[in-house]
């Protein structure tokens, strides 16, 4: 395994006054794509919104990169992730190329000319440079999440979060845009953390998985997806992978 | 039992709001304090977008509802001050009534309801759809980026839209004295007389605040958006409502002050 970027060691999930998750403990490794699991209402978003700092954990540590979020880590920080929301999160009022170049625009060094090639450049990774003049109201759902994860790597994170990528799209969209993260990876050695429920897509792309459960409060596997599809003696993970209940199959409380 | 309950929860949600709003308040401020020691990152473009929304948008409707304002406000005290053969007053009344008081009033309503509610929708619908959580994970406060440059573009533009809205309910007071038989010219000689340059000024100073108060509570409630399916609804709702109490109370203030201080 390669050099750990991101830590979690005994981590409570949740809001404040409300745990969803307790003692939570994994790593995920440079270059990796680790996909949290689990059924609607889980908490993997929950996790996830711990990971890129917009909720505080309730208890344990969390480092990315090395740093854990707080006041003075939190530009810094912000620098290494670049994040795509489940809706796309563009911004309606900008161009797809704008939207790109908004990060550019705020901590980017480049010139005007510079910033609008590395823009374009993004669109036409993700296939989209015929759409960087269209507002995002005039481009369908799976453009919108593909300019989402171009502006994600405008400042070249370390880390790019994905919540959903395959939510309300078609399987042929949705298998498109899992080659996409395929080849970002192997381009640009980004890793990847991935919110998904979608089996299709946990086969073709995970290096990895946790998978939560709401009822026990916890990360109930680790693994490689195929582990946890043949191996896992937990009656959940084996109804999850549609593998049915194994002799001597268990539910840890 | 239920009764207590309801009682409860309903006090838990209003210290939670005046929690969130607290917190907005001093995120506001905190914004306007760093884009001032930083004004090169201060978004130009989005406060010109937002001032021509706000000032050139709600231009027709504030000069609308100036006219009618004069022509009512005229006809009213025209009819008591005929009576005693002084309606050329009404000029008088008209200058100071509306530089003074009603200009910058009926435009900071005018102001809330359109531009106030308008960055609520806004700014709520950008927090449903997760846009504000993407500007936090690029590093950008979205108060400061969504914020202050809408709070900026209302300040300015309330000043322009109440100076319109004043002269055309001066135009609205000439066409009423016109049909009591006031020349014009002796009308404009009044209206000029009464309406001295630090109350004019004063009362675009007014506008001003009152612009800043709209768009602090549209912003406001917009960042506090909740979300459900009528957050974005409920949330302009309370810009306008919690605008026009907000400035009504700031006008009273100011009607004391200036009381006490003889202004």
């Amino acid at each position: 395994m390669g050099e750990e970027i991101i830590s979690l060691k005994n981590v409570d999930a949740g809001y404040p006054g409300a745990t969803i998750l307790k003692d939570v403990t994994f790593s995920v490794s440079k270059g990796e794509i680790f996909i949290l699991l689990g059924r609607s209402g889980c908490g993997k978003s929950t996790v996830m919104k711990h990971m890129i700092g917009l909720n505080p954990v309730l208890g344990g540590e969390l480092s990315v990169a090395g740093m854990q979020w707080g006041r003075k880590t939190r530009a810094a920080l912000c620098r290494k992730i670049g994040v795509m929301f489940q809706s796309g999160a563009l911004f309606g009022s900008m161009t797809c190329l704008e939207n790109v170049m908004l990060p550019l625009e705020e901590f980017s060094r480049l010139d005007a000319d510079g910033r609008a090639d590395k823009a374009m450049g993004l669109l036409a990774d993700v296939g989209l440079a015929d759409a960087a003049g269209k507002l995002p109201n005039e481009i369908s759902g799976g453009m919108k999440k593909r300019v989402a994860i171009a502006r994600a790597m405008a400042l070249d994170p370390e880390v790019v979060f994905l919540d959903e990528p395959s939510a309300g799209l078609d399987p042929i969209t949705s298998s498109a845009l899992d080659d996409l993260i395929l080849e970002l990876r192997a381009s640009r050695g980004t890793t990847f953390v991935v919110v998904t429920h979608e089996l299709p897509s946990i086969f073709k792309i995970a290096d990895r998985c946790a998978m939560f459960d709401k009822a026990r409060q916890a990360m109930i596997a680790l693994g490689t997806p195929r582990e946890l599809a043949e191996s896992s003696k937990d009656v959940f993970v084996r109804r999850f992978f549609g593998r049915g209940e194994a002799k001597g199959a268990t539910q840890t409380a | 039992m239920g009764l207590f309950a309801a009682v409860g929860k309903r006090a838990a949600r209003r210290w939670e709001e005046i929690d969130a709003n607290l917190s907005f308040l001093g995120e506001a401020f905190a914004a306007s304090a760093a884009t001032l020691a930083t004004p090169h990152r201060f978004r130009f473009a989005d406060c010109a977008l937002a001032f021509e929304r706000a000032a050139v948008g709600g231009l027709s409707i504030s000069l609308g509802i100036g006219l009618l304002l004069g022509l009512i406000l005229a006809f009213q005290s025209a009819a008591a001050l005929q009576m005693f053969g002084a309606e050329v007053y009404v000029a008088d009344l008209l200058a100071i009534g509306l530089f003074r008081e009603l200009g910058p009033l009926i435009t900071a309503i005018i102001l809330a309801g359109r531009s106030g509610s308008a960055f609520a929708a806004e700014i709520g619908t950008m927090k449903v759809d997760e846009e504000l959580d993407a500007l936090r994970t690029m590093g950008l406060e979205p108060v400061r980026f969504l914020v202050v440059p809408r709070i900026v573009a209302a300040t300015l533009a309330m000043p322009v839209l109440t100076i319109f809205c004043e002269l055309a309910g001066l135009v609205g007071g000439a066409l009423v004295l016109r049909m009591m038989d006031v020349p014009t010219p002796v009308y404009w000689k009044h209206v000029t007389a009464a309406a001295t340059p630090f109350m004019v000024l004063f009362g675009l100073g007014k506008g001003a605040l009152f612009g800043f108060i709209a768009a602090l509570v549209g912003c406001g409630s917009g960042m506090n958006t909740r979300s459900t399916a009528d957050g974005v609804g409920v949330a302009a709702t309370r810009a306008v409502v919690g605008s026009i109490v907000a400035i009504a109370i700031a006008d009273g203030v100011l009607a004391v002050l200036c009381y006490v201080w003889d202004l």
